[in-house]
């Protein structure tokens, strides 16, 4: 199953289980398919080699002002048949509510992206294994103090998904991805640090292996003499990586699915001063620069850009078709699924923070007194998105009158979103755009309390 | 679940183009859960995942391909893209002898949750949403989950293997949200256990939602938590995750091997206080990480880690312990048959000691008690490891104060574990955990006494 052939096919086992809908009712299908290739390479072999199809289909019935919900992971119509019979039972216990109902074609036309690039499906298994095994070489070759390799991959999907509903919603679209990563060890005087180095693209051709390989050497090495660093209150530097996945948690605090249930700190705050002047965020899925872009959203409506945050005003909130009908407004076409296996929830799926006119390095030299903070940990642990508290575990390179010193790690850095966002004080010129829903930019933020020795 | 002929056949036919060693993981799965948010049940969701999974291993690659067709000929065309993948080694035809291996279940399921009637699922959501709000106006919203599942799996390989599992489990969970004049603050608490729907039989879930908006309502008052190293008492039942991290995944033999440990090259020597005693057992009858059989057809297996301080041997899969010549034991696992198995542990736990739980806080001057842990996060190279306090207070004058907000803690494992200087009577298991590695999660649990570190660095803001 692939190229258009592949949408077609997807789309008619959409319209077929549209088409079971009974009077009264609402049917829904998302139908995914991908092809993933994962290659594990180890001091010059093949360690693992994975090659497989990957399909399901998830079903929503609402019926009576009820939301039921099924899965299965094969087409065959017998299945498609039960899952639908599974979806209108469970729909049956749901409490009534006068909002639910699916998404209805709303008038935004889709944007259309170029995400799928056909050659990846006649790049050769040997010539991946080779990424992967040429990465291995670079690493091991960038720095003498690079003593082994965790992990070494070069992974590719191609995947396509449909979304076709009783309510007239039927749209398609397909993507290609392919990274190569390697998280690696550099040791000296019997200590031991890590670093990781990655290069995505849409296909093969677009990894630039050796960029990757200098990355993870960089971040390992640099790490090497790292000591505790004492506890007090620092400016800190934030990395790309590190900014975006912050961004990622500022994001889900604009979910209006978190607006309308009082789980966000923003609810009541549109028209209001949230952050400093220098922010201004979006979410912007037709962005076709960014890994996690798409045409359509989990509902099969049309992305689309929505602003946020505007230079520290807050400007409004994301939806899907149910949390927009329930706050009086509409979709903005941000219905999100992990998959098959679930309803769509709302999500922002591609942030990005308007960048500064300063590198990295220019904002380092203007800090007396810091810390560049090159990865965190603990995001699930110690982030509460409902209270604010934002503690994570932390390494990175101390900054003294202006210039990166000695390397620290085994610390947290610690405020709350609602003050870091009050507290930034610029945001760098280099915008990167990661494999996730988030860009990275280098953010600097002010009065962050470090817990050390 | 699938005929051992066939079963035979697919595995000759994976051996084929070469390879000493083949494997099929048959699994499946069904799952349901309902969800109330919001005073209303949102919807109840259920799914079936069914395929089997293929490898072959020549030497030190191995090739994998899974399948949702699981007719002979749809297994054939698996088994021989794993072969292909794999690549090399001698081919020819191999007739492989299936014996049935048995080993004991953990504990037995009285009601199979597929039984259940769903309006019976729905009434247990809506009494304790009843309950969670009866705590008072401050209670802005709560949400609750129940979800069930049933794993069927049949594993068979090319040394004559054929074993089977029935794992079923059952979980429960609360968060509520409070909010008051210093802003919004949450609670949660989740039980689960490898058994039937019998779970509901022994769990109050008024009373376990009643809890949830009482620890919502007490973090109201939290106060910021301090920054710093110092003292920190984890509460009995609060959450093994602290050891999780701290060695629990540096004493994976795939980390180990691969240099990535803190741990390598330690067996037989002195890594913890002698108060300190680490098992991972996968035997423990209905704990969320047991089992009869790992995914690679083990039978799951007690694992005594560090005994008194002393590392005693880590944890493996098959692959790794062939390698390094060492007994199976038990932690080769799966997240489903889309994936190879690897190194996982089970239930993790730290055994009771002797000291009274009470004289243990009243011995600590000032610190922080943590009643219960989030998760956690370990860096196994560098042995730096962070843990989450979902609910702590302050230690002072020895004893338990004032609520602190939540935040990470964070230490190194092999420091962490020789800062232990006391080890309470009252061992209790934790709530059921999810781990991540590699991008699979597993079901594990963990355990742990009332028990002293010296010296963790508490991650607050207050200076």
């Amino acid at each position: 199953m692939s190229g258009r052939d592949g949408l077609e096919a997807l789309l008619a086992i959409g319209d077929r289980v549209a088409g079971m809908v009974a009077a009264g009712e609402q049917v829904e299908a998302v139908v995914l398919h991908s092809r993933d290739t994962e290659i594990r390479v180890y001091e010059g072999e093949i360690e693992q080699l994975s090659s497989a199809e990957s399909q399901g289909v998830g079903i929503r019935v609402v019926r009576d002002h009820r939301q039921g919900f099924a899965y299965a992971g094969t087409f065959d119509d017998e299945v498609l048949v039960e899952t639908v019979a599974e979806a209108r039972d469970n729909a049956s216990f749901g409490t009534p509510d006068e909002h639910l109902g699916l998404a209805r074609p709303d008038g935004v036309a889709v944007v259309p992206l170029d995400l799928f690039r056909e050659s990846l499906g006649s790049v050769a298994t040997d010539a991946k294994v080779e990424m992967a095994l040429e990465l291995e070489r670079a690493v091991r070759g960038a720095d003498p103090r690079i003593a082994g390799i965790e992990s070494c991959d070069y992974v590719d999907s191609l995947s396509q998904g449909a979304v076709v509903s009783s309510t007239g919603v039927r749209t398609a679209s397909r993507e290609t991805a392919s990274y190569v990563m390697a998280w690696v060890l550099a040791s000296e005087a019997g200590e031991t640090q890590t670093g990781f180095g990655f290069s995505v693209g849409r296909e093969p051709s677009e990894l630039d292996v050796a960029a990757a390989a200098a990355d993870a050497a960089r971040r390992a090495t640099r790490m090497l003499g790292s000591l505790k660093p004492s506890s007090g209150r620092l400016t800190v530097v934030l990395d790309p990586w590190v900014t975006a996945q912050f961004l990622g948690i500022l994001g889900g605090t604009l979910s209006g699915e978190a607006v309308l249930k009082g789980r966000s700190m923003f609810a009541d705050r549109v028209g209001d001063h949230v952050g400093s002047g220098l922010l201004t965020l979006v979410d912007d899925p037709t962005e076709a620069k960014a890994f996690s872009a798409s045409a359509t959203d989990g509902e099969g409506l049309a992305s689309r850009r929505n602003p946020l945050i505007d230079a520290g005003l807050l400007r409004g909130f994301v939806h899907n078709s149910y949390t927009g009908r329930r706050m009086g407004t509409a979709s903005t076409g941000s219905a999100v699924r992990a998959g098959f296996k679930g309803t769509p929830g709302v999500g922002c799926r591609a942030l990005s923070l308007l960048p500064g006119t300063a590198s990295q390095a220019e904002l380092i030299a203007a800090i007396d007194q810091g810390v560049l903070v090159q990865s965190v940990s603990g995001l699930h642990s110690g982030v509460n998105p409902v209270s604010g508290d934002f503690s994570t575990g932390a390494e990175g390179i101390r900054i003294r009158g202006g210039a990166l010193a000695e390397p620290v790690r085994e610390f947290t850095i610690a405020s709350t979103i609602q003050r870091m966002l009050l507290d930034v004080q610029a945001v760098g010129s280099d915008l990167e755009w990661l494999p996730m829903n988030a860009a990275g930019v280098t953010l600097v933020v002010d009065d962050v309390t470090i817990s050390g020795a | 679940m699938l005929d051992e002929a066939v079963i035979q056949r697919v595995l000759g036919s994976a051996l084929r183009s070469g390879g000493e060693f083949a494997e099929i993981f048959v699994e499946d799965k069904r799952s349901s859960s309902a969800r109330l948010d919001d005073g209303k049940v949102e919807e109840l969701s259920s799914g079936r995942d069914r395929g089997a999974g293929i490898r072959v291993v020549v030497g030190e690659t191995t090739g994998f391909a899974h399948t949702a067709d699981l007719t002979e000929a749809g297994l054939r065309a698996a088994a021989q893209a794993a072969g292909a993948a794999a690549r090399g080694g001698r081919g020819g035809e191999r007739t492989v002898q299936l014996a049935r291996v048995v080993s004991p279940a953990p504990n037995g399921v009285t009601r199979q949750p597929g039984d259940v009637a769903k309006s019976a699922k729905v009434d247990l959501l809506m009494r304790a949403n009843e309950a969670a709000r009866s705590e008072g106006g401050a209670i802005k919203q709560v949400t609750v989950r129940c979800a069930d599942s049933r794993r069927r799996i049949l594993v068979a390989n090319s040394d004559g293997l054929l074993a089977g599992d029935d794992q079923v489990k059952t979980l429960f969970a609360v968060s509520a949200v409070a909010s008051g004049d210093t802003g919004m603050q949450t609670g949660y608490e989740s039980v689960g256990h490898t058994v039937g729907w019998e779970l509901f039989d022994r769990v109050d879930v008024e009373q376990h939602a009643r809890r949830v908006a009482r620890q919502a309502l007490t973090k109201l008052e939290a106060r910021p938590a301090p920054s710093g190293t110092m003292p920190v008492v984890i509460g009995s039942g609060g959450g093994g995750v602290l050891f999780h991290e701290a060695c629990g995944h540096g004493l994976e033999a795939d980390l180990v091997g691969k240099g990535a440990s803190v741990f390598k090259g330690r067996r037989g020597e002195l890594v913890a206080s002698p108060l300190v005693t680490i098992v991972d057992d996968g035997t423990m009858a209905e704990e969320w990480g047991c089992y009869s059989i790992d995914d690679e057809g083990s039978p799951a297996q007690r694992n005594v880690l560090i005994e008194d301080g002393v590392l005693t041997d880590y944890m493996y899969d098959f692959l790794r312990s062939r390698k390094e010549g060492r007994a199976r034991s038990g932690n080769g696992r799966r997240q489903s048959y889309q994936h190879l198995p690897m190194v996982r542990m089970t239930n993790t736990y730290l055994m009771a000691g002797a000291d009274d739980p009470a004289s243990i806080v009243a011995g600590t001057d000032r610190g922080v008690f943590v009643k219960a842990l989030g998760g956690g996060q370990v860096n196994t190279a560098t042995g730096d490891f962070v843990f989450g306090m979902t609910e702590a207070y302050l230690i002072e004058n020895g004893e338990v104060t004032e609520p602190i907000r939540e935040g990470n803690l964070i230490g190194n494992g092999p420091d962490v574990l020789t800062k232990i200087d006391a080890v309470g009577t009252d061992f209790a298991m934790g709530p059921p955990g999810t781990c991540g590695k590699d991008g699979q999660g597993v079901p594990v649990g963990d355990g742990v006494p009332t028990l002293r570190v010296t010296a963790l660095t508490v991650g607050g803001t207050a200076a």
